[in-house]
Formats: structure tokens, C-alpha cells, sequence
């Protein structure tokens, strides 16, 4: 997993509330074996027109907004299915953070998982900062991960809440697969316990 | 015995342990270990695994020279992008093919049981974990599906996964998790006749909102909720995550037993009986805590269906398609006014108005056999509207076995529904089976998300006895008037 300590550029406001991972990334790029190479089917039934050319009034496709780092999202932002092509799709694209009101608890997993960092803030902060991100390119935002706090355009710091543990991993990008591995002991002698107590846990052969 | 010296109240004190919710009982049993700011390793003991979310997965493992640690706990299955008409002569998709190759070639190599596409246990992994009594009560089950939440049906801890934890639960039978908070739903007195769990799942989360559940473990609980079958639950459960929560519980009781006796990965002889015995201990003690109450009048739920394209843009049939500027806050009024032109409606319409093009019947919300004994009970002896296509898609080969031989595909069939072979389907439109833009369909499914069952297709959600009354009728309609008369 790539390390993310500190993020500075330019973010996308996208006020809309209940943005789904369907809408994120729709089927059609679920059918890869991969998972790389997904940012062109971000938000496409948003972001392209039925004929496949962009579709002008999308955030993303504006120029002030085509590199933008940051997404400034609404409420219950990546609900919906668990499909991690969605927090794929967004790192693919360049957006390394998402900031909103709240994420769905899915989502949210998955997108630490690939490296990004996602930030909760009360709506009335995001209401705010989706107005000084509508300034467009020369609104610069930073995010500093191990002060938990993020500078908007206007110099106002907004700190936020994340877990010690998911911090930790992000900071130093961590495996986390290969950090539980090295809780070999612990796993073997939780199975050792409940193979005697719980005998009925292994499934029947039938 | 209070020991000499000792006075009699601490021994009582020693004896006193919390009350515990039923998800606080699962959880404390499947604890690791724990990192000193709470995140937990948590065991699993059910994997369920399809060819959508899980190729990447045994990459990493192959990366990264691992093993799967307890393959037999783990269970494939391919739904997602399997056509649903004839799959003996191959499939014809070259991405959807690679994609069930890959699985097939990736659980021949890690050991992993897999149910390919002419496997008669080949079914929605949803439908089969339950089937095959892998799915049982106290275990945590996971899967790279959201709706994994239908497992909590059985009082099993079961949530949806992305990728990269299915990956971890491969390599290690463990997840990194926090704890959620406790939130209990319960649902006071009887429903009425002909409201099905498919109602009750929409009108609580029409109640609660989509994001009401988010960080939360859901528990249902009251009268309405033991009346429920199996089915129900499982119906009940599913939707969970329409509503947010993490997960969703049931009590197990005698009917769970019943259900699961028997069944082919469920325990035998010995096991089962220290199975029930523990399983009779996973409910909420009486004074145990919950961060969140909701409770529901069962008797005041009328049929449900679904006007917007978010779960809880839910009203009663009998209801008008509503005004966005009659809610109460802004994004809520914008996200209503998108919704209505994208499902190409007008504020104040009945919606029993709305004529419809397509009926879809399936899916793990709504794909088991009393739902189609459901569809049958309301279509029987009468034929589908001329402007209706309608497709029944079984959740699995043994769901459609045994409609075939309760006569219920042959009601279907006579009624004019096109019957098929099992598969996640227009659910999700991920194989050929989807909306063509500006189509309308009255779907059993559990998403009515923009695309969802097709670019530009509009989807409203209901119960299959409601679909199938709009079948009939050619337009949405409530079911009690299309049946009135016939027994319950």
C-alpha cells in the first residue's frame, strides 16, 4: 500500500448526497481481472455523453478540476455495493482523498485498503469548504495526516477524527495482511480453543 | 456460599456480568486480539467467494506466495455475470468467461469448493450459503458482496468485504475490524395480510434513510420479526445495507433449527446437538444496551414500492410520486428533483399510474422458493399485460428443481413469464439480462440505482407479490386489489 502523510492540490466539490459506488464505477468495468487502469470509468454515466464525449458540466471534466487530488463529497458518500473498483477507480484517477459528512462503512474500508484517506467532517464544515473549492483551480487545499487537520484556500483549519491503527497503517504504508500474519500464534491458538469448544463450526461433509 | 470473612455481596458482584446484545455476543466470541485503540482481529468462519470480486484477490495471494489458510471454510460460486438462458454450450461474453475461468482455475489451484455454472447448487451466493446450512447462527460470515448481510437471517454475524479483505480473510481467516454500534429495530404487532418482509425492509429504511444505519450492527426484533419464515428474514436482512447498517441480526430460534437441520454442510448427530444448545444462547439479554432504538407499527405498513433511485425513496402503492420542495432540507430536495427526471416523473402522480415495460423476479433480496410460490399464487390462471416483458430468474438450480416440481414454473410459464436459469441477472445487469434506456421495470431486486439495471433504466422496488400484480396489471398497482377474493 502507498504511504500517504501529506496531500496539497486542488479540490473537486460534488454536492450531491447518496453517491453510489454503481455510480462511481458502473458495471461495465467490473469485469476485469485487474485493478488497475480504472480512473477512465469514474463517474461515467456523469461524466460521458451517450455518444462517449465528455459531458462539459461535470466537475471532473472542467479544466480548473481535471487534476484535482481531493473530492469534496456529500452525505452516505460510496453506498451501495462493495465493490472495491470504486476506491480503485478514484485513486486511478488521481483523487487520493475523499472528505464528507459520512461514507458508507464499506467504502470506507476499502479505500484506506488502496492508500487513500478519507475525512469526515459536520456538514456545515462541508458546506463550506464545497464553497471555497467551487474557486476552482486556485483553490488549494492541504491535508496533513499526522496533524489530522485540513487547511482550506481561506487558511481555516478543520481537524479531523481518524482511528489510530488506520492512521498508522497509512502514514507508513503498511500491508496489513503481512501485520496480521505476524499474529500467526494468536490465530493458531484462537482455532486450537474453538475446535474443541465449538466442534460444530467445521463445515459437514456430505 | 459467601466464604468466612468475605461479606456476601462481593461473591454476588463476581457473579454479575454485563448484559451483552446479540451482536456483542458474536463479536466477543471471534476476538484475536486487539490493538491498543480498539481495532479488533476478528476470526471468520464462513467465506463465501464469486468471480466478480475475488480474481484479485488470488493474484495477491500468488504475488505474495500464500496460502489459503483453511480452504475449507472457504465456499465459490459464479452468479454475478452468468447468462441466464442455456449455459451447456458455454458462454458467449469473452470478459464474463474469463472472468468465471479465472475462478475456476483459482479455486482448482488454493482447494477451494467451488459450484461452477452446470452445478445444480449453482445459485446467487446469497441463496446458496443458507442452502447448503453453510451459513449457521453465532459464526461471522463474509463475502465481496454487500448483500452478505442476508446471512444475519440466521443470527450470524455477516457482512460485505471488498477485495483486499477478501484477500485477508484468504491468507489469514481473520478481518481488521472496529466495532460497530448496537441499533435495534423493533417491529410491535402482526402484519397485516398480504405485507410481506419485502414491505417491511422497504418501510424501515424509508423510516431510517439510507445512511440511518451507517456505523451500525442492526438487531430486528418483536412480534412481526419471529412471525417472519425463514425467507422473510433472509428478505428482511439483505436490505440491511439499503439502510446503512454494517449488518443485521436475528435472533435464531426454533424455526432457524428447523431450517437448517439436515442440510448438507450443517452439523450431524453429536455436533448438531452442542450446536443447538449453544445457538439457544445467541439472542440479547434482557437490559443489554443499544446506541440506537427504532420501533415499528407492523399494522400500519401498506404495500411498498419505490418512486426515486435510492432504497429509501420508498412510499405505500396507494401514495403519490412526491413534491422534492416537500423535504425538509436542500441536497434532500436536489437529490429528489434529479431522481424524479431521471425516472422520468411528475410530483403528484398516483402511483398506481405508472405504466410499466419490464417485471423482473429474483435476485438474493427475493429469489427463494416462497417467494416464487408467491408470484404463482397471485398470477395463476391469469396472463401478463401486452406491454410487459417478465422474467422469473430462480436463485439457484435447487430453487428452480423445486419450483419445476411444485408446478410453480409451469403457472409462470402459462402466465407468460420467460423462466430461467439461475444467476444475480438484472439485479444488477452485469450479464445480458438489463433495462434499455428510458425502460421501466417493476423489479424484486434491491437497488434502484441510477444504471442499476441498465444505463438510463428506471427501476422500482417491491415485494415479488407486487411485482407480479404490476405484471397482470401493466402498470404499478397494489397487489390486495388484484387478489381480492382469493385466499391468502
Amino acid at each position: 500500500m502507498k504511504a500517504l502523510k501529506d496531500l496539497t492540490g486542488v479540490a473537486a466539490p460534488m454536492p450531491m448526497i447518496n453517491v453510489d459506488t454503481d455510480m462511481i464505477i458502473p458495471k461495465q468495468y467490473l469485469k476485469t481481472i485487474g485493478r488497475s487502469g480504472l480512473g477512465k470509468g469514474l463517474f461515467h454515466s456523469m461524466r460521458y455523453n451517450d455518444d462517449g464525449t465528455d459531458n462539459p458540466d461535470f466537475v471532473l471534466n472542467k479544466e480548473a478540476y481535471k487534476d484535482a487530488k481531493i473530492l469534496i463529497a456529500g452525505d452516505n458518500f460510496g453506498c451501495g455495493s462493495s465493490r472495491e473498483h470504486a476506491a480503485w477507480a478514484i485513486e486511478d484517477f488521481g483523487i487520493r482523498c475523499v472528505i464528507a459528512p459520512s461514507f458508507s462503512d464499506i467504502f470506507y474500508n476499502n479505500a484506506f485498503k488502496n492508500g487513500m484517506l478519507l475525512i469526515r467532517l459536520p456538514q456545515e464544515q462541508i458546506d463550506e469548504l464545497t464553497t471555497q473549492a467551487e474557486f476552482g483551480s486556485n483553490a488549494v487545499f492541504s491535508i496533513d495526516l499526522e496533524a489530522q487537520t485540513v487547511t482550506a484556500p481561506d487558511g481555516g483549519e478543520h481537524a479531523f477524527e481518524i482511528d489510530d491503527f488506520r492512521k498508522h497503517c497509512l502514514l507508513n504504508g503498511l500491508d496489513e495482511i503481512a501485520l496480521t500474519l505476524d499474529k500467526e500464534s494468536s490465530i493458531s491458538s484462537y482455532e486450537s480453543t474453538t475446535s474443541k469448544t465449538h466442534r460444530w463450526l467445521t463445515p459437514a461433509t456430505s | 456460599m459467601p466464604i468466612s470473612g468475605v461479606p456476601y455481596f462481593e461473591s454476588q458482584e463476581a457473579t454479575f456480568l454485563p448484559a451483552k446484545t446479540l451482536y456483542d455476543k458474536i463479536w466477543d466470541a471471534h476476538v484475536v486480539s486487539t490493538e491498543p485503540d480498539g481495532t479488533c482481529l476478528i476470526y471468520i468462519d464462513r467465506h463465501l467467494v464469486h468471480e466478480v470480486t475475488s480474481a484479485q484477490a488470488f493474484e495477491g495471494l500468488r504475488l505474495n506466495d500464500r496460502p489459503v489458510r483453511r480452504p475449507e471454510l472457504t465456499l465459490a460460486v459464479v452468479d454475478h455475470n452468468i447468462p441466464t438462458t442455456d449455459r451447456s454450450k458455454g458462454i458467449d461474453d469473452p470478459e464474463s468467461k474469463l472472468q468465471m475461468d479465472t475462478l475456476a482455475s483459482n479455486t482448482k489451484e488454493f482447494g477451494v469448493e467451488y459450484y461452477d455454472e452446470l452445478d445444480q447448487r449453482q445459485g446467487i451466493v446469497h441463496i446458496i450459503g443458507p442452502e447448503q446450512g453453510f451459513t449457521l447462527p453465532g459464526t461471522t460470515v463474509v463475502c465481496g458482496d454487500s448483500h452478505t448481510a442476508t446471512h444475519g437471517a440466521f443470527g450470524a454475524l455477516a457482512h460485505g468485504i471488498g477485495t483486499s479483505e477478501v484477500e485477508h480473510v484468504l491468507a489469514s481467516q481473520t478481518l481488521l475490524q472496529n466495532k460497530s454500534k448496537n441499533m435495534l429495530v423493533k417491529v410491535n404487532g402482526k402484519l397485516p395480510a398480504g405485507i410481506t418482509a419485502k414491505d417491511l425492509t422497504l418501510a424501515i429504511i424509508a423510516h431510517t434513510g439510507t445512511a440511518g444505519g451507517t456505523g451500525h450492527v442492526i438487531e430486528y426484533s418483536g412480534e412481526a420479526i419471529r412471525d417472519l419464515s425463514m425467507e422473510g428474514r433472509m428478505t428482511l436482512c439483505n436490505m440491511a445495507i439499503e439502510g446503512g447498517a454494517r449488518a443485521g441480526l436475528v435472533a435464531p430460534d426454533e424455526k432457524t433449527f428447523a431450517y437448517l437441520k439436515g442440510r448438507p454442510k450443517a452439523p450431524k448427530g453429536a455436533h448438531w446437538d452442542a450446536a443447538v444448545e449453544y445457538w439457544k444462547t445467541l439472542q440479547s439479554d434482557e437490559g443489554a444496551h443499544f446506541d440506537k432504538v427504532v420501533e415499528i407499527d407492523a399494522s400500519s405498513i401498506a404495500p411498498i414500492v419505490t418512486w426515486g433511485t435510492s432504497p429509501e425513496d420508498a412510499i405505500a402503492i396507494t401514495d403519490s410520486v412526491p413534491d422534492p420542495m416537500s423535504f425538509d432540507d436542500e441536497h434532500k430536495q436536489s437529490s429528489a428533483s434529479r431522481a424524479l427526471e431521471y425516472m422520468g416523473l411528475t410530483a403528484g402522480t398516483p402511483m398506481a399510474e405508472i405504466p410499466i415495460d419490464k417485471v423482473f423476479i429474483g435476485s438474493c433480496t427475493n429469489g427463494r422458493i416462497e417467494d416464487l410460490r408467491e408470484v404463482a399464487r397471485v398470477v395463476e390462471g391469469k396472463k401478463i399485460a401486452a406491454n410487459v416483458d417478465a422474467m422469473v430468474v430462480p436463485g439457484s438450480g435447487l430453487v428452480k428443481s423445486q419450483a419445476e416440481q411444485e408446478g410453480i414454473a409451469d403457472i409462470l410459464k402459462e402466465a407468460g413469464f420467460d423462466w430461467r436459469e439461475p444467476g444475480c441477472s438484472m439485479c444488477l445487469g452485469m450479464n445480458p439480462d438489463r433495462l434499455e434506456p428510458g425502460e421501466r421495470c417493476a423489479s424484486t431486486s434491491n437497488r434502484n440505482f441510477e444504471g442499476r439495471q441498465g444505463h438510463g433504466g428506471r427501476t422500482h422496488l417491491m415485494s415479488p407479490a407486487m411485482a407480479a400484480a404490476a405484471a397482470i396489471a401493466g402498470h404499478l398497482t397494489d397487489v390486495r386489489d388484484v387478489t381480492k377474493g382469493a385466499p391468502a
